[in-house]
């Protein structure tokens, strides 16, 4: 007797949240629909073999990030959910439209503010906001970039709203990291579910090394031929350093750690087996703090004494530049769409989400009334922390975050609670609705590619918001359907 | 277009200690497993402290206190993660090198290592027991043959190769003068025939500790004596195992190191291969042994070491300019949080710049 297979979709309700896989988009083609009959057609047993293969196969390949803990470190994968999240070519057209636009004013306000400060000179962002923020460099003013890029390497954390409106949460312009979790993630579902990509046209993701390779090379000082590019990465013991890794292979350069590098008369070396070799780029994983002994943190023993000398001499190009910090502040964030109106005379593509800034009274003022049905955010903070979610938060925890704000007003933005949109998930009940969001990669030398898709972020716990890995989240597959 | 390469010279030293630790563990699960079928009724302790002697543990196991019974010994090498010379903390030290030499290894070299870093690590007192210890032995011995074989199948052969190749073959060489040496600390007082076939049959147990045995007949003369056994194991020219091959080995690739890709520095290594040759060869194997054949096997062990060093000067050594003293004094690290800038701590908590794994300090005999 054969047991009828268990549909994994069943139960699931996506509620009020817009859900990623509803398959009544329109502009899909029907492939939502043809993929949803592909998944219960294979069952929910079934499903949970291979998502278990899968995840196996990420462990074997040491696909893994490091969490550290007082005393130990662990290695664990991304935990990876096998049901792709799709988009359509009609969304990621627009996407890409609104991640294109926002490097080029984020570009365009780098320049700006370590030239002629045009910007606060019209009042348009606070002066203060931007000269006394810690992560504005001094040692970037008046210096010249190549191609006026600043941010070589973008992530924009882009969610959706209960609408299905896609807006940006926020800016990654330092060093930001997950690509390779893009790549792997596909290799995988290529390996354990062929049967449901089979018959997708899908856009690929297996250039971003190409690419990122092309603009390194692009970036390079002037008048060198072959340019040696190098990608700096603090070493095994960095939580991303299985990335480090799969960009430097899929680049095909080496990966090489402070210790390996040396100024000599302003010009970088690597040191081989045999002579010292010239290094012409730099794409580093380092965060500025630690870039340069001589300059920035005198006890940083994972960067290069002299580097940034050399660097100002126009002897080597580094990725991203110094200084980029100061444009995805989340206190900058708030002015982002001015900005964007401000360099390129255009609307935003891509809104954000209504933000209010502590620092201004008004603002301040309306956080401390709705803390309990707002966000509250520090500024210059990443990876989730430090965050409270008014309408989840205790009474004693909306006290803490009351008197942090009066504390340190400046330090904060609040923001409404936004329904993020959800996609089945694997669980221990079948397919659920689970939270989730999205990074786009954008790639910039003398112009801006961005790989399609990204890294989609899904918070494995029920109605959770947090999709940070360093807090339990997990990622799928993106599909971005190709283009008729 | 291979020959212009260049190669990162910490990458170069991380595949010399890879290849090492990888081609210990081997050597250490077959002495092991040789040490077992040595244990004679009455003596089994004695057995097994010959492998704390000739690996020169004894301080280091007296200091824990450690008594030699056999179960004692058995868990120092194949249990203790914090012992150095224990198999745990080898494969642990060959895989942190694997994981610094990932963008060069294949992916499958590090998919095997990884796997049996973790089946290794999953090792219990219940197989250290009986006749469950050979089979431990055996996939332990098998572990490393498949990433012998991986390697040779996938991994790219420019100079990086050879570094992997002379680490692995200096540390063989070393690892046949031990097992050598195991048959010294369990001599047998000669004399009687019984004594006699006793006596062959444990050389014939080292013969096949080192997966020599069918070649050592086809070679050897009927009736041997233990000096066949020594003269095999030193100097034999085919044997994959003996010191003699391994040197010539390493000499081969020195010299490609040298005219295939352009590296100086290799004459004060070759200088050292040529005297350990000497060495072996300036006495018939008859003296050696009369003169006292764990004084001899010493003597090369110590040359291996310089050996080591002259390949280290040459190649690795002046990878991290600062002399010690110039180090800044306190050691900044980054932590999780702004930029996702992770913590560079390991897991002692203490920060973490050293990127080769590597031993502290040369292990050796004082004779």
């Amino acid at each position: 007797m054969t047991l009828p297979i268990a549909d994994p979709f069943d139960g699931y309700d996506s509620g009020q949240y817009f859900c990623e896989l509803a398959a009544d988009r329109g502009d899909d083609g029907g492939a939502i629909a043809r993929l949803r009959a592909a998944i219960s057609a294979i069952g929910l047993d079934a499903l949970r073999a291979r998502a278990a293969a899968a995840e196996n196969d990420l462990i074997n390949l040491g696909i893994t990030f490091t969490v550290y803990s007082e005393a130990s470190a662990i290695d664990r994968i991304l935990p990876f959910d096998c049901i792709p999240r799709v988009l359509t070519a009609t969304e990621w057209r627009h996407l890409e439209a609104g991640v294109k636009q926002r490097v080029a004013a984020l570009n365009a306000f780098l320049h700006d503010i370590y030239h002629e400060r045009k910007i606060t000179k019209d009042n348009v962002v606070p002066a203060d906001l931007v000269f006394t923020n810690p992560n504005y460099r001094p040692e970037m003013e008046n210096f010249p970039v190549r191609f006026g890029t600043y941010v070589h390497i973008c992530g924009i954390d882009i969610v959706r709203d209960q609408a299905g409106q896609f807006c940006v949460l926020e800016d990654n312009a330092r060093t930001p990291s997950g690509v390779s979790y893009v790549v792997e993630n596909r290799h995988v579902m290529l390996r354990t579910f062929p049967d449901l990509i089979a018959g997708m046209r899908l856009r690929p993701v297996d250039d971003y090394g190409q690419r990122l390779r092309e603009a390194m090379t692009e970036i390079a000082p002037e008048g060198v031929d072959d340019p040696q590019v190098v990608l700096l990465s603090p070493g095994i013991y960095n939580s991303a350093y299985f990335e480090h890794v799969f960009l430097a292979r899929e680049m095909g350069v080496p990966l090489v750690e402070g210790a390996d590098l040396a100024v000599v008369n302003d010009r970088v070396w690597m040191r081989t087996t045999g002579a010292m070799r010239p290094v012409h780029t730099i794409y580093r994983r380092i965060g500025d703090d630690f870039l340069d002994p001589t300059v920035f943190r005198a006890d940083s023993m994972l960067g290069v004494p002299g580097l940034i000398g050399a660097w100002r001499k126009g002897n080597v190009a580094l990725a991203n530049a110094v200084g980029t910090g100061v444009a995805d502040d989340k206190a900058i964030y708030a002015y982002m769409p001015r900005i964007i109106r401000y360099y390129l005379d255009q609307d935003p593509i891509l809104p954000i989400v209504e933000t209010h800034i502590c620092r201004e009274h008004s603002g301040l003022q309306y956080t401390l009334d709705r803390l309990d049905q707002l966000v509250v955010k520090p500024v210059g903070e990443s990876g989730g922390y430090g965050i409270t979610i008014g309408p989840r938060a205790s009474k004693a925890e909306l006290e803490v975050a009351r008197a942090a704000l009066l504390k340190e007003p400046s330090n904060w933005i609040s923001q409404p609670v936004i329904g993020l949109s959800v996609a089945p998930t694997l669980t221990e009940q079948g397919l659920r609705p689970r939270h989730l969001d999205l990074r786009p990669f954008a790639v910039t030398g003398r112009s801006t590619w961005v790989l399609p898709g990204g890294l989609s972020r899904v918070a494995l716990k029920e109605g959770s918001l947090v999709v940070n890995s360093s807090q339990g989240g997990g990622s799928k597959d993106t599909w971005v359907l190709a283009e008729d | 277009m291979s020959q212009n390469l260049p190669l990162l010279a910490r990458y170069a030293e991380g595949l010399f200690w890879m290849a090492r630790y990888l081609e210990r563990v081997e050597n250490m699960a077959r002495l092991i497993d040789v040490t077992q079928s040595f244990e004679s009724p009455g003596r089994e302790a004695e057995a097994w402290y010959a492998l704390i002697r000739i690996n020169a543990d004894e301080e280091a196991f007296a200091k824990r206190g450690l008594t030699a019974d056999p179960d004692t010994v058995k868990r120092f090498y194949l249990l203790e993660r914090d012992n150095p010379s224990s198999i745990p903390n080898s494969i642990d030290a060959a895989r942190l090198n694997a994981r610094t030499l990932r963008p060069l290894i294949s992916t499958e070299m590090w998919m095997q290592l990884n796997m049996f870093h973790r089946d290794v690590a999953a090792i219990t007192a219940d197989q250290l027991e009986g006749d469950k210890l050979s089979r431990l032995c055996g996939m332990i011995k098998l572990g490393v043959q498949e990433h012998t074989g991986i390697t040779e199948g996938t991994f790219f052969r420019d100079q990086g190769w050879c570094f992997y190749e002379l680490g692995r073959l200096i540390e063989r060489a070393d690892q046949t003068t031990r097992l050598l040496d195991i048959r010294f600390h369990s001599l047998v007082p000669l004399g009687t025939e019984e004594h006699r076939v006793e006596e062959m049959t444990l050389w014939a147990g080292v013969l096949r500790a080192a997966a020599g045995y069918h070649a050592f007949r086809r070679v050897a003369p009927p009736g041997f004596t233990p000096q066949d056994v020594v003269r095999f194991l030193l100097t034999d020219t085919s044997f994959p195992r003996s010191v003699l091959l391994c040197v010539g080995q390493m000499e081969w690739l020195l010299g490609q190191l040298r005219s295939r890709y352009g590296l100086r520095g290799t004459v004060a290594a070759l200088e050292r291969t040529e005297e350990v040759r000497a060495a072996i060869l300036s006495r018939p194997m008859e003296r050696v042994i009369a003169e006292g054949l764990h004084e001899f096997l010493d003597g090369v062990q110590r040359d291996l070491i310089l050996l080591a060093g002259e390949i280290g000067t040459a190649f690795f050594r002046d990878w991290r300019p600062l002399a010690d003293d110039q180090q800044p004094a306190a050691a900044a690290v980054p932590t999780e949080g702004a930029a996702s800038q992770a913590a560079v701590q390991g897991a002692s908590g203490q920060a973490q710049t050293q990127s080769v794994i590597k031993p502290s300090v040369a292990r050796r005999h004082e004779p």
